[in-house]
């Protein structure tokens, strides 16, 4: 334990996390409601999703298995430097399997392998308000939050088919979670939705320059929102995996050559390693 | 009969200055009340107070609800309140852009208050904006277009869409046609008039423009600092000012 003994255990102090805390069972108690918390300075910029490091560090114990992804991958810079700054901080074991992480830090992505109970999903969110974009005024959205007064969310969803002839938003999708409160599901594809519901895993949003905590606990009702005759659809790039061939998984376009060569490949890296070393191959596999 | 909405000694003061003072009337459904005085005068804190964005200090603003009868709108829940006002209640304000969402199309716009009591069927909500930007005469291509790009004119017309695409029983207006050149006054006037009729509204018009509540009010009522100081028929207050301050007013002494 030397290396916590440079740092209290996860970076901040006892009490900053006990009040993390207690806005974490605050928004387990009510999903999908935005509790406001006391956010701290983090050693890292806003943007790198210090809402999200600040929620890791309270739930975090020294038995703890931590994996980071950023948009599926556990090997940007984003996630090697969150990853290696609770390995110091507070010498927990990581790994990038996500059947064996226990607390589980993400931006922009739910794991293709179904959590499973025990587990927890942190997410890092830029804007936690749904209504922002229509109705700046703060106290405004609070009261509608509070009244259940959610039509406007509706109207976005109107201009993007008036605009586009389909519901054109495909990140941070509007959901309504236990048919009470309308919560920003952070930038992650609509084509995750699906999973953020009935799940068996703790899933915990935290918004570091926002200062708000909010939460689903495990099997939460959590409905994408839509209209009777433009149904939600969660969707995807329509190819298989280059690699490993899966034809379920959400898929990034990268560009292989310099001839403008592309190819689709999962954006979860573990998912796709996975299979890979389960002998499944796709038709760009080498 | 039961009046559609009862104001009953309704008074609002700021610090020692009388915003008004102990006003009571009654309005019947189908009828257009104007209230009629000049700046300062309590007819815009009457008005607020009777659509529930000002508290009076004293009195009870009673209104006839669909499920429920006469109920006091001043001392009923908040939610309830600003269902009534997205719902039975329109309100109708002198700049468009204090009413409507600038950032949103026409059709958005139309379409929110739809949208914010339960209707999710988009082609239904659609035609339903269409529909209403063809009663307030703006052309359906238009439909996708902000309110920005909209003339002044064309811009209080789909507020007054906006307001009334839920069938409300009573709308608010503060100065309606205020700021509007005198020729998109005249139309704009004639709209109101055919819209009020057809749909059976009632209304209440806040106005320093005495020609307004000529064309629209059935009845009339002048206030002067704070106070209703002569109530009426139109046309028997216009025509034949009993109190003081009615003559100047009518005599177009003080018309701004
Ligand atoms: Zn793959």
């Amino acid at each position: 334990m030397t290396r916590t003994s440079e740092y209290n255990f996860a970076y901040l102090d006892e009490q900053t996390k006990r009040m993390i805390r207690r806005a974490i069972l605050k928004g387990l108690a009510i999903p999908g409601y935005q509790v406001p918390f006391a956010s701290r300075e983090m050693p890292m910029p806003y943007g790198w999703g210090t809402g999200g490091v600040q929620v890791s560090a309270a739930v975090l114990t020294p038995d703890d298995r931590f994996k980071v992804i950023d948009q599926g991958a556990d090997d940007t810079t984003n996630a090697v430097s969150i990853r290696s700054f609770f390995e110091h901080t507070a010498g927990v074991a990581t790994t990038t399997a996500t059947a064996e992480a226990t607390v589980i830090q993400t931006r922009h992505r739910i794991p293709e392998l179904p959590l499973r109970e025990g587990q927890v999903l942190v997410y890092q969110v830029p804007i936690p308000e749904p209504l922002r974009f229509l109705e700046p005024r703060e106290s405004e959205t609070r009261k509608m939050h509070s009244l259940e007064e959610y039509g406007l969310m509706h109207v976005k969803l109107y201009e993007d088919i008036s605009r586009h002839g389909h519901i054109a938003t495909s990140y941070a999708y509007p959901v309504k979670v236990e048919g009470r409160y309308v919560m920003d599901p952070s930038p992650i594809p609509k084509f995750d939705n699906p999973k953020l519901g009935d799940c068996p895993a703790v899933q915990l949003f935290g918004a570091g320059r926002e200062q708000r905590i909010y939460a689903l606990p495990p099997y939460t009702q959590v409905v994408s929102l839509d209209f009777e005759d433009h149904p939600f659809e969660a969707s995807k790039a329509d190819h298989p995996c280059g690699l490993c061939g899966s034809d379920s998984s959400y898929l990034d376009e990268v560009i292989i050559d310099d001839a403008g060569g592309r190819m689709f490949v999962c954006s979860d890296t573990d998912y796709c390693d996975a299979r890979q070393a389960q002998g499944h191959r796709g038709k760009d596999a080498a | 009969m039961t009046p559609l909405l009862s104001v009953q000694g309704v008074s609002k003061r700021y610090g020692t200055h009388i915003g008004c003072a102990d006003v009571s009337f009654d309005l019947w459904p189908g009828e257009v009340m104007g209230i009629v005085g000049e700046s300062g005068s309590g007819k815009s804190t009457l008005l607020n107070c009777m659509a529930g964005h000002l508290v009076p200090d004293t009195g009870a603003v009673v209104f006839d609800t669909r499920a429920d009868g006469p109920r006091d709108t001043v001392t009923m829940s908040e939610p309830e309140r600003r269902m009534l006002s997205r719902t039975d209640w329109a309100f109708v304000h002198q700049h468009a852009r204090d009413g409507l969402r600038m950032g949103v199309s026409a059709g958005g716009n139309v379409g929110e208050r739809l949208m914010a009591v339960g209707a999710r069927h988009y082609g239904d909500i659609r035609d339903k904006a269409t529909d209403w930007l063809a009663r307030v005469e703006i052309d359906a291509a238009r439909i996708d277009d902000r309110p920005s790009t909209f003339s002044g004119g064309m811009q209080q017309r789909l507020q007054i869409a906006r307001n009334l695409v839920t069938g409300p029983r009573l709308i608010f207006m503060d100065e309606p046609t205020g700021g509007l050149d005198v020729s998109v006054q005249a139309r704009l006037l004639d709209l109101l008039r055919g819209l009020v009729r057809d749909m059976g509204l009632s209304a209440i018009i806040v106005t320093h423009d005495l020609a307004v509540v000529r064309l629209l009010a059935d009845r009339l009522m002048v206030m002067k600092s704070g106070h209703v100081v002569e109530a009426g028929l139109t046309d028997q207050v216009l025509d034949d000012p009993q109190h003081a301050y009615t003559q100047l007013l009518v005599s177009s002494v003080l018309q701004v």
